[in-house]
């Protein structure tokens, strides 16, 4: 049994959620006693292989190619579905990663192939895979079989562990043929918004609601979320009312995030937006009404008014952590 | 220029939802349903481009007598027409994205939306599935698109900022957030569409290819600590971040 693990890398780095991929990979590889290769794919990408070993990647399969320096979806697709069918791959996982979402629907169909997306646990019983997913933005999880024989998953980031300890890795080139009409969408420019993390990334996240009275008032969001190095998210309510950009807002109909530490600053916890962040290993609440929802799923809850216990939490920890 | 967009009816976002007897869905008693709100930035998109280059706008929806709703809606926004690709069966991102490939090869539409993903079991599988299986270009979670002459220029989100995107048409793309803001149905429109007719066949939908074992509630968080009422409970949130929860 073989199982092909795609890593995606951006600026010459790989993602942390391709590390999280490759090991999740590696785990079922041992359960199935299967082969496990990771997959890389761009230009002058082949030095960076190597690294996907310490993830447990024993083989790095890589396409090094001029012609696929940029994104270009379906090149990528058809370059995964080829090496995984040359490879005779019966599992193949890519991270559920926008780049991932935007690769996996394609190879599947391609490979003739189930897939199961967005998976927050991947798990061996009685030599089958039994992913779990959220449904319903977390509302409900789901665990799911796939029936076909090639089979897909995309595991969403920042869940898996990317523990290292690993070895090193065979690094192997593949000659994948491109066809230029796979090219003709494809990724010009990339302009990244801000210094801080996607809420999707974040290991922490500061998150403001309707209680924070305006949009004025987030520059005191901004500077607890950079003492913390955390990513700034906002709910439905704020980013409606156009005062936050939709790609910060956490909830159904926005990012489902699962940071180490969510600290929800004026949010009173609609069902929507506890839906998407609910799977949070630690919860703070700092909302002036004791009985708003978000307290029934804080783990540490001030009942107070935010313009005076943010600026505090801000100055304390800028000392604890000596910024 | 001839549009589709592929909606689905979901439940609504405020809905808590309640786990079957069978364990493998949900109990849709007492359940509203909704266009899935990605969907309706596609239809709102669809309408734009239509009233931009002029031609028609025509909502597919894969499902039971209950989508009607959904292309009712739909059609009270001001799209041309609505398909109902009926089907009762049970099905997963693949069995829906097979059915709404057989219609749209037929339809040719120059510009296929749908939303990013339907906000029910958010597989966000079906609008790329259906250009694969169609040959055609996707650009996937777009806030913006600009054709001109064919060609497209997108901006599209990635983590932490925004790919622009070039592609020619016909192509799919799937509409997130920020794309537009979608129009409510004017009194007029609604009225209009009850009187519009509603196209219906028989889906081409296949059977699933990824099965529910079980379905249930993630466990449940049990409300924490209150430390105070006012800015002298920040020491104790500091230390218990530090101590106990070891985040900082």
């Amino acid at each position: 049994m073989t199982i092909l693990a795609f890593a995606e890398h951006r600026d010459g780095k790989f993602k942390k959620s391709s590390f999280e991929t490759v090991r999740a990979a590696r785990t079922v590889a041992d359960a199935l006693q299967a082969d496990l290769c990771a997959l890389v794919i761009g230009s002058g990408i082949t030095a960076l292989a190597q690294e996907l070993g310490q993830y447990g990647a024993s083989r790095v399969l890589v396409v090094d190619d001029p012609v696929l320096a940029a994104h270009a979806n379906r090149a990528f697709a058809s370059a995964i579905a080829t090496v995984a069918a040359q490879r005779k791959a019966d599992l193949i996982f890519l991270p559920a990663s926008q780049m991932g979402k935007d690769l996996a629907p394609r190879v599947a169909v391609k490979l003739n192939a189930g897939l199961a997306s967005d998976c927050v646990a991947v798990n061996v019983e009685n030599g089958e895979l039994i992913a779990t997913r959220p449904v319903y933005a977390g509302k409900a999880l789901v665990d799911v079989r796939v029936t076909t024989p090639v089979k897909v998953y995309t595991l969403r980031p920042n869940v898996f562990t990317a523990t290292t300890g690993g070895g090193e890795a065979v690094v192997e080139q593949m000659s994948v043929p491109v066809d230029p009409a796979d090219l003709t969408t494809v990724v010009k420019d990339i302009k990244v918004a801000t210094g801080r993390p996607d809420v999707t990334e974040a290991d922490i996240i500061v998150s403001g609601g309707r209680g924070m009275k305006g949009p004025e008032h987030f520059g005191m969001l901004e500077s607890l979320a950079d003492v913390l190095g955390a990513a700034v998210g906002a709910s439905r309510a704020v980013v409606d009312a156009g005062w936050r950009p939709h790609d910060e807002q956490v909830g159904q109909t926005g990012k489902t995030v699962s940071p180490t530490l969510y600290v929800a600053c004026g949010i009173s916890g609609a069902v929507q937006h506890v839906a998407g962040m609910s799977s949070s290993k630690y919860i703070v609440a700092i909302n002036k009404d004791k009985d708003a929802p978000i307290f029934q799923i804080a783990d540490y809850g001030i009942v107070g008014d935010v313009f005076e216990v943010v600026p505090e939490l801000t100055t304390q920890l800028k000392q604890v952590l000596g910024k | 220029m001839k549009v589709a967009v592929c909606i689905n009816h979901v439940p609504d976002t405020e809905t808590k939802i309640k786990i079957s007897a069978d364990s493998k869905s949900i109990d849709r008693a007492g359940v509203n349903f909704m266009m899935s709100p990605y969907d309706e930035i596609a239809v709102e998109e669809g309408l734009r481009i239509r009233d931009k280059f002029k031609g028609e706008v025509i909502v597919i929806s894969l499902g039971g007598e209950k989508h009607k709703e959904t292309l009712r809606k739909a059609l009270a926004m001001g799209v041309d027409k609505a398909v109902l690709l009926k089907d009762e069966g049970e099905r997963d991102s693949h069995g829906v994205a097979v059915g709404l490939a057989a219609e749209l090869r037929a339809l040719a539409p120059d510009v296929i939306l749908c939303g990013k993903q339907s906000i029910d079991f958010d597989d966000a599988q079906v609008g790329t599935a259906v250009a694969e299986m169609l040959g055609l270009p996707s650009v996937g979670v777009v806030v913006k698109i600009d054709i001109q002459d064919g060609n497209v220029v997108c901006q599209r989100e990635i983590e932490g900022g925004h790919e622009t995107v070039e592609t020619r048409l016909p192509a799919v793309f799937l509409a997130q957030k920020g794309l537009n803001d979608p129009r409510y149905p004017s009194l007029k429109g609604i009225m209009a569409a009850k009187s519009k007719p509603i196209e219906e066949k028989p889906a081409a939908a296949a059977e699933p290819r990824v099965l529910t074992v079980a379905m249930r509630k993630p466990p449940a968080k049990s409300s924490g600590k209150i430390l105070g009422t006012d800015k002298t409970a920040v020491p104790e949130l500091v230390r218990l971040l530090h101590d106990e929860a070891k985040v900082i």
